[in-house]
């Protein structure tokens, strides 16, 4: 079994668009959208539900007023502010570690579970998808996002397919290293912009230091040729692949209005060029 | 005051406006706090800025001491420390630096040390100060680094913080504290879809919250409907506009460029900073 993950760096390259391309492309594969946090792959996929669960994020330190006989101590165990004078435990606050627990005299702090949300596997026209949705504030993206995953890879494999694409968050921290680990592939959709370029230079560091190769994709190349040849010869500065260029075109807002993949909707520019990129990650997956 | 510009979705404008009320407001002080990917400096910085460190404590075990109990790795939520046999392993990109595994050693044998997360960088002209918080390459905890860019903030005059993206606890962490939050959206189905994410979660905070649509094409009705359900005001609606994006992709904020821009800045900075103080505009 083979997993690409579409990574960015930078927010709103076309990581959703690029990995629905590829999922319709590729004709018969298991896709997860990783980006717990805003998921929209949904929006285009539009999944039917065949089972959902409970996510469970970590702990949280409830306090029992009976036991209590308010020393404080748990207070200045607190690293994380989440108890105040009167020994009220913030629920936003509390990273769930226990200390507070730990030097209670009383017992009087318990650690309870905290359901932060749900995940789902669903029935797509192109094979099954999993995904997932964190309740408003919750942290832990990280672990939602190997959930995921690890869900996603268990039906690809009981569905008997070779083929997991994984639609991943921005940024490069916690939930794109879950999202990346162990990957087979990793296409980085950027931007000819300067924030583009430099968030590209990170997220690559991320995808080196955990050794999963990765490929670049430019999109909107044409909104500035200078910046996007930039691009290309700090790729190729670092050996990483070019897979191509998508042009700025308005079928892609358009498919994204009408909830359909761009390769389904359009024979446009973009698409066009969305067809080219998949053949060349084929040849790449043949060659890791 | 303290403002957050927001969003859910990724791309949508978020440093641009964030920058560009900087910009208009003259005198403030503007806080990158999308460590994993900041991008203000790109529009502002000119020179080099004063660098520190960001450090998290991490367990450091005095082996002549421990007596390989195991209750260090047993108390851990995190799963952060494991003991085989007379060896105590570490895994510190797990640690969260709680110190229950300090307080718990009955040997007294854990000590704190610290390692480095990321920097946070600060950029001055005088006028404008500009605090980035930049995690490192391969470390996931963005939120020790948030802490320490937002710890910058004065505590008077106008404070902007530009948030990363996403809804859960690095947005929360950004957000946190602000008098008012600033949600970027665009008027596409993805947009729309994070946005009732992210104002969800603002929700949770108690944040008072406006909205303002970039790339604004017109076809704004899904939005307005949203918007207007859930009383949320729209303090501002950009137009879709190359020109604009042509600029950014230079590394040039558009309000620099176009008289257009500078005022719609100037005005938006107007609606907000009345807002924060109540007054109606």
């Amino acid at each position: 079994m083979r997993e690409i993950v579409i990574l960015s760096g930078k927010g709103g390259t076309g990581k959703t668009t690029t990995a629905a391309g590829f999922a319709v492309l590729a004709g018969c594969c298991a896709v997860a959208d990783a980006d717990v946090d805003a998921p929209d792959l949904h929006l285009l996929l539009h999944p039917e539900e065949v089972e959902r669960g409970e996510f469970f994020s970590g702990y949280t330190a409830v306090r029992s007023e009976e036991l209590c006989s308010w020393c404080g101590l748990c207070r200045n165990a607190c690293r994380f502010d989440a108890i105040d004078e009167e020994l009220r435990i913030s629920l936003l606050n509390c990273e769930g570690c226990g200390a507070c627990a730990l030097v209670c005299p009383n017992g009087a702090i318990k650690m309870q579970e905290v359901l932060a949300g749900e995940w789902f596997v669903g029935r797509t026209f192109v094979g099954p998808m999993v995904y997932a949705k964190l309740r408003p504030g919750k942290g832990s993206s990280g672990k939602l996002v190997s959930l995921v995953r690890g869900k996603a890879r268990s039906v690809c494999r009981e569905a008997g397919l070779e083929l997991l694409i994984t639609d991943g968050p921005p940024g490069i921290g916690c939930p794109v290293i879950a999202a990346v680990g162990g990957a087979s592939l990793a296409v980085i959709v950027t931007e000819p912009t300067a924030s583009g370029l430099h968030d590209l230079e990170r997220v690559i560091g991320v995808c080196r230091h955990f050794r999963v190769p990765a490929a670049v994709v430019i999109n909107k190349a044409d909104l500035n040729s200078p910046v996007a040849g930039r691009i290309r010869s700090f790729c190729e500065s670092i050996s990483a692949p070019v897979l191509g260029e998508i042009p700025y075109d308005q079928d892609v807002t358009e498919s994204i209005r009408r909830g359909r993949p761009l390769v389904v909707h359009s024979r446009g520019p973009a698409a066009q060029a969305v067809d080219g990129i998949w053949e060349a990650v084929k040849r790449l997956l043949k060659q890791t | 005051m303290k403002i957050s510009i927001a969003s859910g979705k990724g791309g949508t404008g978020k440093t641009t406006v964030a920058v560009g009320l900087a910009l208009a407001a003259k005198s403030a002080v503007l806080i990158d706090c999308d460590v994993e990917s900041p991008n203000c400096h790109i529009f502002l910085r000119e020179g080099f800025p004063q660098i520190s460190e960001v450090f998290v404590p991490v367990p450091w075990v005095d082996e002549a001491k421990c007596t390989f109990c195991g209750v260090c790795a047993r108390v851990c939520m995190f799963n952060a420390l494991a003991v085989a046999g007379r060896k105590i392993i570490l895994f510190e990109r797990l640690c969260h630096g709680c110190g229950a595994c300090i307080s718990a050693c009955p040997a007294g044998a854990v000590k704190e040390a610290k390692r480095k997360v990321g920097v946070v960088e600060v950029d001055s002209d005088g006028e404008l100060v500009l605090v980035t918080g930049r995690l490192s390459i391969g470390e996931a905890l963005a939120v020790p680094v948030i802490k320490a860019a937002k710890s910058l903030a004065p505590p008077n005059g106008l404070t902007f913080i530009d948030c990363p993206p996403g809804t859960s606890c690095t947005m929360v962490e950004a957000v946190k504290g602000s008098d008012l939050c600033i949600l970027v959206t665009e008027p596409t189905p993805f947009g729309l879809h994070d946005l009732r994410m992210a104002a969800d979660t603002l929700g949770e905070l108690e944040m008072p919250a406006v909205v303002v649509v970039n790339r604004s094409d017109g076809r704004n009705e899904s939005l307005k409907e949203f918007c207007s359900a859930r009383g949320l005001r729209i303090a501002a609606e950009f137009p879709i506009d190359r020109r604009a994006a042509e600029a950014y992709s230079r590394g040039k904020h558009p309000s620099l460029e176009f008289e257009d821009w500078k005022h719609a800045f100037e005005a938006l900075l107007n609606t907000v900073v009345r807002t924060t103080d109540g007054k109606p505009s």
